[in-house]
């Protein structure tokens, strides 16, 4: 019997919501737990700000500019690698529950594997693998889908309208009319995508994905090695949990972010400072991507809004916490409680209110790119816990996954296993970062490239509609954390400018074969 | 309003090409994801894989110049047209245009989405046809 991995990520989690990472709103005893039982790292980046190519990234180890999958509805190829595959080979079993988002969900052909598997009742489907050889979808046996609403064909949005559909109406709807993200505003302040949900919480899709994630548990046999991904959509917008549940954190005294510049002028003067679709995007003269409201311009965003959408993010990142607690003693209960490495983490973050903004897109900042990620080693190894500082990205999960099991990492890993302790990454060189962003909708098409060490966060918007190729950002991270004061044109800065900018290049030049770009099929 | 449009090289004659995609009823064949598919008149609905049903106008079906049109007359749709060119470029190479214009403008970027791989189903059988 070897070491089991229980995988666990959230959508759009800053690291500031955790409680051992300084959060205050939200009570995150379990993480933190696991936190102080293990490896909590200080600086882990996405490779992407969007949910699909970052996950694409968790699955494949590889960056976007190399699995393809460059943008949200960009599917990953059905023949890319798949780290499941390789445990699956080992003799894993093999499972995501919850939120995959490696295909695009706006399929009205029924297309993609992960939209029609709930129809089909069947666990998995045999598709092409990456080796040439056919077995299950992208090498997981078992296969149960949930995303942010009710509706669409995943098991979940299934499940509520097989056996709960009264309560289907209680659900924030995600996208408007249109197909747009919806920009409709609810709650007591009107901030948009929030709404108060009537759903009881025992029906909402967290407890949902950790139910059928329990339930899949109960049935591995005890000797069973076994790899599981346990995916919640929360705390993603939309912003609509269980009402029930949202006396816990009420907004009204909810603080105001510490990156939320309070008067007007202010944030306008911070946002001007930055490349020029930040301001663009505040004002509501370009919306750059699918995934902010199309018809929500960010400058009407108010201090009570933002207090509110905090103040819900955080009761959604409770009940995960509780969720994951209930995993964690299933696993207790079945004696695997020595065995089973635990890794926590999201595939990027939210503006959360940061520079007046919402929701995410192009904007290379900690609140997007600084995430929660938490190694609980199996404590039969007996790893010393341990926080890291150095930067370090989800690009090296599925190595680390490997590593864990006992297998090589194979050639197409871009991604070394993450560092346990400083000494570890020191050893290892984990000294530099690297988060692509390429988009192209309606016309309008941005393409960013940053580099993140553990001082500095330098970014280069390549020429695209909405940069010439000459803007950047630079910020000194130790002295400007919350990155206000952008010194790319800094001659001071001028030699970290020039060593960052190398390292991008030794980037774009790295060894290795590269997918062919998929297509954009979908918004999302 | 948005259009989008998505074009392949076939290695096969314009007339090949055209025969695989001018019957109204042949859809389900080539376009991945379509079923289903009823013609009365000028009225075609496909079905689609995900059970939606989606009734459509045929406008143009026109072999001189090589144009299938229809326009998508669901009410989510403020204005759809679907158009496929056959462009003759040699004796064995031709081009096929499918091109999709939609307000509101995400369900041209998800129709046209569908039109990627219809193009590459309509490559694989005018040029299996065109070998035989």
């Amino acid at each position: 019997m070897g070491r089991k991995i229980l995988f666990i990520t959230t959508d759009q989690q800053r690291y500031d919501t955790l409680g051992v990472n300084g959060g205050v709103l939200s009570r995150t005893p379990v993480l933190d737990a696991l936190a102080a039982e293990g490896i909590r790292y200080e600086r882990c980046q996405p490779t992407s700000v969007v949910c699909m190519p970052s996950r694409a990234s968790m699955l494949t180890g590889q960056f976007p500019t190399t699995h393809g999958a460059w943008m949200n509805g960009v599917p990953l190829a059905i023949d890319a690698p798949s780290v499941a595959e390789n445990l699956h080979d080992a003799g894993y079993a093999t499972a995501l529950i919850g939120k995959a988002h490696f295909e695009p969900f706006m399929d009205p052909f029924g297309r993609y594997a992960e939209n029609v598997l709930a129809s089909l009742g069947v666990p998995t489907i045999e598709q092409p693998w990456f080796d040439g050889r056919r077995g299950v979808h992208r090498g997981f046996d078992h296969l149960e889908f949930a995303t942010h609403g009710v509706l669409g064909p995943l098991h979940y949005a299934k499940w509520i309208n097989e056996h709960h559909p009264e309560v289907m109406g209680g659900f924030y709807m995600v996208v408007d009319a249109e197909l747009n993200v919806n920009a409709a505003g609810g709650g007591d302040t009107g901030a948009p995508q929030v709404k108060f949900n009537d759903v009881p919480r025992e029906w909402y899709h967290t407890d949902w994905v950790a139910d059928r994630t329990i339930s899949w548990l109960e049935r591995q046999g005890d000797e069973q090695d076994w790899f599981c991904w346990m995916s919640f959509p929360d705390p993603h917008h939309p912003w609509d949990p269980p009402k029930s549940e949202i006396a816990r954190v009420p907004w009204r005294e909810v603080p105001l972010p510490v990156n939320y510049p309070s008067k007007a002028s202010e944030r306008e003067a911070l946002l001007d400072a930055k490349a020029r679709h930040w301001r663009a995007w505040y004002d509501g003269r370009v919306v750059s991507n699918y995934e902010a409201p199309a018809k929500w311009v960010p400058a009407t965003l108010s201090a009570d809004q933002v207090r509110e959408v905090n103040a819900l993010n955080a009761v959604e990142v409770e009940l995960i916490d509780e969720a994951v607690g209930r995993v964690l003693k299933a696993i207790e209960a079945k004696g695997w409680g020595d065995d089973v490495d635990v890794i926590f983490t999201s595939d990027h973050g939210e503006l959360q209110g940061d520079f007046g903004l919402l929701f995410k897109g192009p904007y290379h900042v900690d609140a997007l790119m600084r995430l929660p990620l938490i190694w609980r080693p199996a404590r039969s190894v007996r790893l010393e816990p341990a926080v890291v500082r150095a930067p370090v990205s989800l690009v090296s999960l599925a190595a680390t996954f490997l590593d864990v099991a006992g297998q090589p990492s194979p050639a197409w890993v871009e991604g070394s296993a993450l560092p346990t302790s400083d000494e570890d990454a020191r050893s290892l060189s984990f000294d530099s970062t690297v988060t692509e962003w390429d988009s192209a909708l309606f016309g309008v098409s941005v393409h960013v490239r940053s580099v993140v060490t553990a001082t500095h966060l330098y970014t280069e918007y390549r020429s695209g509609t909405m940069h010439d190729g000459s803007e950047g950002e630079l910020y000194d991270l130790v002295d400007d954390p919350l990155q206000r004061v952008n010194r790319f044109d800094d001659p001071a800065l001028a030699g970290v400018r020039a060593t960052l900018a190398e390292r991008l290049c030794a980037h774009e030049d790295r060894p290795g074969e590269r997918a062919v770009p998929g297509e954009v099929m979908a918004p999302v | 309003m948005a259009s989008l449009r998505h074009e392949r090289r076939i290695a096969a004659p314009a007339d090949v090409v055209w025969n695989t995609i001018c019957r109204p009823e042949t859809i389900p064949d080539w376009f991945p994801g379509i079923v289903l598919c009823t013609v009365e008149g000028n009225i075609r609905t496909v079905k689609t894989a995900s059970g939606i049903e989606m009734p459509e106008e045929i406008l143009t079906i026109d072999p001189l110049i090589r144009r299938f049109a229809y326009r998508m007359t669901a009410p989510i749709y403020r204005f759809h047209l679907g158009v496929i060119d056959v462009i003759e470029l040699g004796v064995n190479d031709t081009l096929c245009i499918y091109s999709t214009t939609a307000e509101p403008d995400t369900l041209a970027l998800i129709i046209a989405g569908g039109t990627i791989g219809a193009l590459v189903e309509i490559q694989r059988l005018s040029e299996a046809a065109a070998k035989e």
